[in-house]
């Protein structure tokens, strides 16, 4: 550090000259009260133009701005420069996702997968919001409350050494809010979401490192959200071995 | 469609390396092949009981020798990693709730210390009596 500044160490990629990415170093002010992000944007403003990353709202909200600080997912909005002087600090794209250019990774795998696992509340009646809200007690929303605060910021994949070494596993985030949905009481749809996470990519594939856990800036949890689906689809691989003569109608009242 | 120029970092193979959690992990995975080689050596031990007292002497040497010895107090070490990561993570996999109300991930934890202590007792009363 050299009087009031620090140093960056900023990944760059440009796609059209490098084969693959490298390391440019920079130095910004070094104020309490700016954190990487703000670092990033006065390179951006004053030094470099040319360097690009993703970011929105500058507070925690949007999710757009994670990227591995000195090796860490974070959120960059919310982490301090103060917090890693004297420096320098490695600001690098989130880990194990394909960089675009510069800091900008390919979220594509994940919106991808978002789907399959069906994060929004199916009905089994042809209740439309027309007919009426659905009520829910406070207990009803604390259930799942925790995990709805998922921000997609997608930390938590890039902190998983199981997405970094199988891609085909469905991820933390994916999986939370598939737990999300579950736990809901307006919610039918837990079967459905079952049949695609108890795949082998699915629930399985995580080995409870629980990392995504410990870096998910919403303390949502999807460590033990995945723990309580293996619980879940051991059950149900119980009842289906132990009930399996019994008509289909009945075991599908059995599993709600 | 336009050529793919989105980088793919590669996995290094020393990744478990990186961080101190990614190698405890690591660790607590391998501490499965020491609780294995425990679980073997005690029916071995169960079986040398069983063949009368030459058998069970020879196994008793064979146990106080050099590296039988090293082996069985490294795997000795595994299996308490073991025991107390696997313990650590388990109030994170379970919701217990009671009369309405999640119960604490400390009661969680030192109900299966509590287990452990009272198994571990029953078995020493078991050989010992």
């Amino acid at each position: 550090m050299t009087d009031g500044r620090i140093e960056l160490h900023v990944t760059r990629y440009r796609p059209d000259k490098d084969t693959e990415p490298g390391r440019q170093e920079y130095e910004v002010p070094l104020r309490e009260d700016w954190t990487v992000l703000d670092g990033l944007n006065y390179l951006k403003d004053e030094v470099d133009t040319t360097l690009a990353f993703r970011w929105s709202c500058r507070m925690g909200i949007c999710g757009s701005c994670g990227m591995n600080v000195n090796g860490e997912p974070k959120l960059t909005c919310a982490t301090f420069l103060s917090d890693y002087a004297p420096g320098p600090i490695r600001v690098e794209p989130l880990a194990n996702f394909p960089v675009v250019r510069d800091l900008v990774v390919d979220l594509t795998d994940f919106m991808e997968k978002l789907p399959t696992v069906k994060p929004w509340i199916i009905r089994e009646d042809d209740v439309t919001e027309i007919d009426g809200e659905y009520l829910q007690t406070p207990e009803e929303l604390d259930a799942y409350k925790q995990f709805s605060m998922c921000i997609n910021c997608m930390l938590c994949y890039a902190a998983c050494p199981v997405y970094g070494l199988d891609p085909d596993f469905v991820g933390p985030a994916a999986i939370a809010l598939a737990e999300r949905y579950d736990l809901d009481s307006r919610d039918h749809g837990a079967r459905e979401r079952l049949d695609v996470l108890i795949e082998h990519e699915g629930v399985y594939g995580c080995t409870f490192v629980g990392e995504c856990t410990r870096v998910c800036p919403k303390h949502v949890d999807p460590a033990g959200a995945i723990q309580r689906y293996k619980l879940k689809a051991a059950q149900q691989s119980v009842k289906a071995f132990l009930l399996p003569a019994l008509p289909k109608g009945l075991r599908q009242r059995m599993d709600q | 469609m336009s050529e793919d120029l989105t980088y793919r970092r590669p996995v290094s193979t020393w990744w478990w390396l990186h961080k101190r959690s990614y190698f405890l992990f690591v660790m607590r995975e391998l501490s499965s092949l020491f609780v294995g080689w425990l679980v073997l050596y005690l029916l071995l031990f169960v079986r040398a009981v069983f063949q009368g007292e030459d058998e069970y002497h020879d196994f008793l040497d064979r146990a106080s020798s050099g590296p039988l010895l090293v082996v069985n107090v490294v795997a000795f070490g595994f299996v308490v990693l073991h025991t107390v990561t696997w313990f650590g993570v388990t109030p994170q996999a379970m919701d217990l709730r009671l009369r309405g109300k999640k119960v604490p991930k400390s009661a969680v934890l030192g109900a299966q210390y509590v287990a452990l202590a009272v198994v571990s007792g029953f078995v020493y009363w078991l050989v010992t009596r």
